[in-house]
């Protein structure tokens, strides 16, 4: 064989060598490959059986929490009014009213008020019920309602000034009984104003004898001299009562009497039956009064 | 002869080198894929444990609703005892 002849055999033989040592490699790596693939799939499919029903859970989670939000924004501003709810969520989270409600649209625009050291109503409300106001514990004060007096200072400085500010002490409400600085006979008042001149004109003449009460002095009224009364007046004035003698209204408001004004007897009186009550037709048929008749 | 020894020369030089060369390529990157597949595996097999607490969800979505129901009876009694802003 000639020389060139072997060379060549060598030639091919290291060609082959060569692509079975790097075929056979690549095959392992690939087979690698595979295994690590189905590995990764199996892995792959596990998240995708386990995660499908979380759309549906957080929807559901979702779809709840979103109601408790609108339940609790809704009572906030219902009961607080928009303006100071605003103020109630700036003081216990600073810089959460600019977020405003997510229910009320404009409740980002409101400047809420500085309610951080105690909200009033709430507070009030809570102590009514006898409960501490947890949402006046974030006061950097500590809890209002714990410090008596600073809670009452702090609750009536949101107060326009009035009573609070000098001089500390205003004159009192009048004082009705026996130890009132201003004592009035029964005679005079025993129920409602004492007529003055002009009362006595516009009502007329009838009007005067209020003044002089309904029964005199003299003629053995209430205010008689105590010779002239029965041993053991039943009717003295803690029963029969007395007037502050002052015009100024008891309450802060008074009395408005519009109400009964507008008052009508025939919408107004009797109780108010229930709509499946059948009328009470039980003196329909019976004939008027003998008392009506006689009138 | 001659053309025996360029064949031969041919053969060992040109075809010899690219053969080899060219498979190298194939099973450097056939070797580079896979330490890349094992990655993907472990992190889909540990994504996988993640989600083994999934179920607790179901035990968060009963509790919400609970939560929610309690907060609405508050709410509800709250709204009865509490005058509305005038």
């Amino acid at each position: 064989m000639p020389a060139a002849g072997v060379v060549l055999i060598v030639a091919v033989v290291l060609i082959v060598l060569a692509l079975v040592y790097y075929l056979v490699s690549t095959i392992v790596a690939l087979r690698q490959i595979t295994a690590g693939l189905d590995e990764a799939i199996a892995g792959v499919g596990g998240i995708i059986e386990k995660s499908a029903p979380v759309a549906d859970v957080v929807s559901d989670i979702n779809r709840n929490l979103d109601a408790g939000v609108d339940l609790l924004e809704g009572l906030l501003v219902k009961k607080a009014g928009l303006e100071d709810a605003m103020g109630l969520v700036d003081g216990l989270y600073p810089g959460a009213a600019a977020e405003g409600l997510r229910n009320f649209p404009d409740s980002g625009t409101v400047k809420p008020p500085r309610i951080s050291e105690v909200y009033t109503k709430g507070t009030l409300t809570l102590a009514r019920l006898g409960r501490e106001a947890p949402i006046a514990a974030a006061s950097p004060n500590g809890p209002v309602l714990r410090n008596v007096e600073g809670g009452s200072l702090d609750a009536r400085s949101l107060y326009p000034e009035t009573r609070q500010t000098r001089p500390e002490r205003l004159p009192r409400s009048p004082i009705i009984g026996t130890n009132a600085p201003v004592q009035y006979t029964p005679s005079e008042q025993r129920g409602g104003t004492t007529p003055d001149e002009a009362e006595i004109r516009e009502k007329g003449p009838w009007a005067e004898t209020a003044a002089e009460g309904i029964v005199p002095a003299e003629l053995g009224g209430s205010d008689a001299p105590r010779e002239m009364l029965a041993e053991d007046p039943q009717l003295g004035s803690p029963v029969l009562g007395e007037t502050t003698g002052s015009e100024e209204p008891a309450t802060e408001r008074g009395i408005d009497p519009s109400g009964g004004d507008e008052a009508d007897a025939t919408s107004d009186a009797g109780p108010e039956p229930p709509e499946e009550a059948e009328p009470d037709l039980k003196d329909a048929a019976g004939g008027p009064r003998q008392v009506d008749l006689d009138s | 002869m001659t053309l025996w020894w360029i064949g031969d020369v041919l053969l060992l030089v040109v075809v010899l080198p690219v053969v080899v060369y060219l498979l190298k390529g194939v099973l450097d990157a056939a070797r580079s894929i896979v330490p890349s597949v094992q990655r993907i595996a472990a992190a889909a097999d540990a994504g996988s444990k993640d989600l083994d607490a999934v179920p607790l969800l179901l035990t968060t979505q009963a509790q919400v609703k609970q939560t929610v129901e309690v907060v609405a009876n508050y709410g509800g009694s709250l709204d009865t005892i509490i005058d509305d802003e005038s």
